[in-house]
């Protein structure tokens, strides 16, 4: 039982974090009917910023913030300079430019900062709390908490704010809502920007736990998606239960079946779904867009 | 000349005459080195470029294919003592029957479902060439036995390169005609409008699963070049970035275009080669080339240049 429930807590753990990348996955998509394939690289801006600026003697807080707002900066300029000129491309043409913009940010973060792996100090320290024999990290608490948090402000954004109402409506038919004097544009970069804050919220706080490094994105970024498609593209709640079904199978599978395959299983799960259950846990509308 | 270029088969003519004549500039073996990598990517764009260009489905998953090849090569040749003929025709048997399971259900998704699904299955079979350490060596990688057809060994540069060279000309005839014929046009029907093609009674199904075959077949082809050609191979070579570097080449060149996956292969590939100055940029560039390929030329090379000679001329 003990065994089962530390693999439970490390599930949950990277699960949120998948969580809150596959949130960003599915703001873009509502926004723009596109794929970012980048969004891997704001979680390791959100690391490798923190701990450069940290190093640089900022305060760790600000470091962090800091951080954050250099993502939502690179986000709005992926946005602004790849996305909005190549208007009217084919998906692949998109697909293709998202995965350039990916692989430039990762090229320039080898560059910029360095190759090596850095880590970050646990928000409250690293003396775990024992739970029914299990350990639990207090920075796994951090994790749950601010994913918990962000997703309510999401939930209270879309649900309550006329802004976010504006940006569902978009989502839901962006003709209907330009008729009705939303500007769909604006709608996309700010989908963007809150996607970049999510994404390097999610490497500030995993960055204590799992070291990052400048190529560290692109297998977070992966599994987000993956989260993102299991929970049904598009879907705020899917997002998260995806992200966490996906940190729990790989934590299990890990811990009882194979720690070298641990990686594998992300994408396991999600053939499985594209071929079984393509519209997801919570997915309402078919996957056919021609 | 401008007849030879605009009729396919005078662009063929034009290949063969670069092939046959290109060796002979060559003033050292490291140019060879770069022709023959060049000539293996172009093989394995060819095919990525009839899924992609004239299919319109993306695969982001084909270096897993180009990986099947190589390591069936260097498993059964260097481990088992296979004849190299032998294994090089098991590796396509073990991609092709692998393509013909996953293409009917991973090829009834379209476009970002697509992506991820051929991104999946590349991605599983790079971390399974990476884990098996008994039989691939991990990530550090294995040695590769020389290659030997029918009791004659082939090395040396010279030899590398007519072999790859003509494979890539067999390869390009190959994608031409197919291209030119019926198959061909069903298949440029599925990329214009599926439901279109399907309303006039083309099987799409069908055709897109034969493409997407023959493209994992051809991968796996090179692979198996590639991997007697290098003598030792690591994992990277099935890896999530040689995938994207495939789809890329064949973005650049030029989709729905032969002799553009041709071009965008030898872009790519010998670029990086000769410019060791910029080695750190190299991501930086291949990232640069996407996007902005994307916004400037995004029918890619080859189409664009084409068109701009026609327009000048009239």
């Amino acid at each position: 039982m003990a065994e089962f429930l530390q693999f439970l807590f490390s599930g949950l753990t990277v699960g949120a974090i998948y969580a809150l990348i596959a949130l960003g996955f599915s703001l873009i998509y509502n926004a723009s009917h596109l794929i970012n394939f980048a969004q891997g690289e704001f979680v390791m801006i959100g690391g490798m910023a923190t701990v450069f600026l940290a190093a640089a003697g900022i305060e760790l807080p600000l470091a962090a913030l800091l951080a954050v707002l250099l993502a939502v900066a690179v986000a709005i300029a992926i946005e602004r300079l790849g996305i909005a000129p190549a208007k009217g491309a084919s998906v692949v043409g998109l697909i293709i430019v998202t995965i350039g913009a990916s692989i430039l940010i990762r090229g320039l973060a080898g560059i910029v900062w360095d190759r090596n792996f850095h880590s970050l100090p646990a928000i409250s320290g690293e003396e775990p709390l024992v739970v029914m024999g299990a350990t639990l990290l207090p920075q796994s608490l951090w994790i749950f908490g601010v994913t918990g948090l962000t997703a309510l402000l999401l939930w209270f954004f879309f649900a309550k704010t006329l802004w976010g109402k504006a940006m569902m409506a978009a989502a839901y038919n962006p003709l209907a809502a330009q008729l009705v004097g939303i500007d769909t544009r604006r709608v996309v970069l700010v989908s963007f920007a809150l996607a970049g804050a999510l994404g390097a919220l999610a490497g500030v706080l995993i960055t204590p736990l799992a070291p990052t490094h400048f190529q560290v994105g692109v297998m977070l970024g992966l599994k987000g998606f993956a989260a993102a498609i299991v929970g049904g593209l598009g879907s705020g709640l899917g997002a998260i239960v995806g992200g966490l079904v996906i940190g729990i199978a790989e934590a299990m599978a890990a811990g009882y079946l194979a720690s070298a395959y641990k990686d594998a299983v992300a994408f396991v799960i999600i053939l499985l779904f594209l071929v079984l259950w393509p519209s997801g846990l919570f997915g309402l509308r078919g996957i056919e867009r021609v | 000349m401008r007849r030879l270029l605009g009729s396919q088969h005078g662009g063929l003519a034009v290949l063969v005459l670069v092939v046959v004549l290109m060796p002979f500039a060559f003033p050292n073996n490291f140019y060879f080195d770069v022709a023959i990598n060049v000539g293996i990517a172009a093989i394995v764009c060819i095919g990525l470029n009839l899924l992609i260009g004239y299919a319109g489905q993306i695969s982001l998953g084909h270096a897993g294919f180009f990986g099947i090849g190589a390591y069936a090569s260097a498993i059964l040749t260097t481990t088992h003592g296979w004849p190299p003929l032998l294994a090089l025709l098991a590796g396509i048997a073990i991609s092709g029957s692998l393509a013909f399971v996953v293409a009917r259900p991973i090829l009834a998704l379209k476009g970002h479902y697509l992506a991820m699904a051929t991104l999946g299955l590349g991605i599983i079979i790079s971390i399974v060439l990476s884990q098996e350490v008994e039989l691939t060596g991990g990530p550090d990688g294995m040695p590769v036995d020389p290659l030997t057809l029918f009791g004659f060994e082939i090395s040396g540069p010279w030899t590398w390169y007519w072999l790859v060279g003509g494979t890539l000309i067999l390869v390009t005839w190959l994608a031409l005609n197919l291209v030119d014929s019926p198959i061909g046009r069903a298949l440029q029907a599925v990329h214009g409008s599926e439901i279109a093609a399907r309303v006039c009674g083309v099987d799409t199904t069908a055709y897109k699963v034969l493409v997407f075959v023959l493209s994992a077949v051809i991968a796996s082809l090179a692979g198996s070049l590639f991997a007697h050609f290098s003598g030792w191979l690591t994992p990277d070579e099935a890896d999530f970035l040689r995938s994207i570097q495939f789809v890329t080449m064949v973005v650049l060149g030029g989709m729905a275009s032969t002799f553009g996956a041709i071009v965008g292969a030898a872009l790519l590939t010998a670029l990086p080669q000769f410019l060791t100055v910029f080695q750190n940029y190299e991501h930086v560039m291949l990232g640069l080339v996407m996007v902005l390929t994307m916004i400037f030329m995004p029918r890619g090379l080859v189409p664009t240049l084409a068109l701009r000679l026609r327009g000048e001329r009239r």
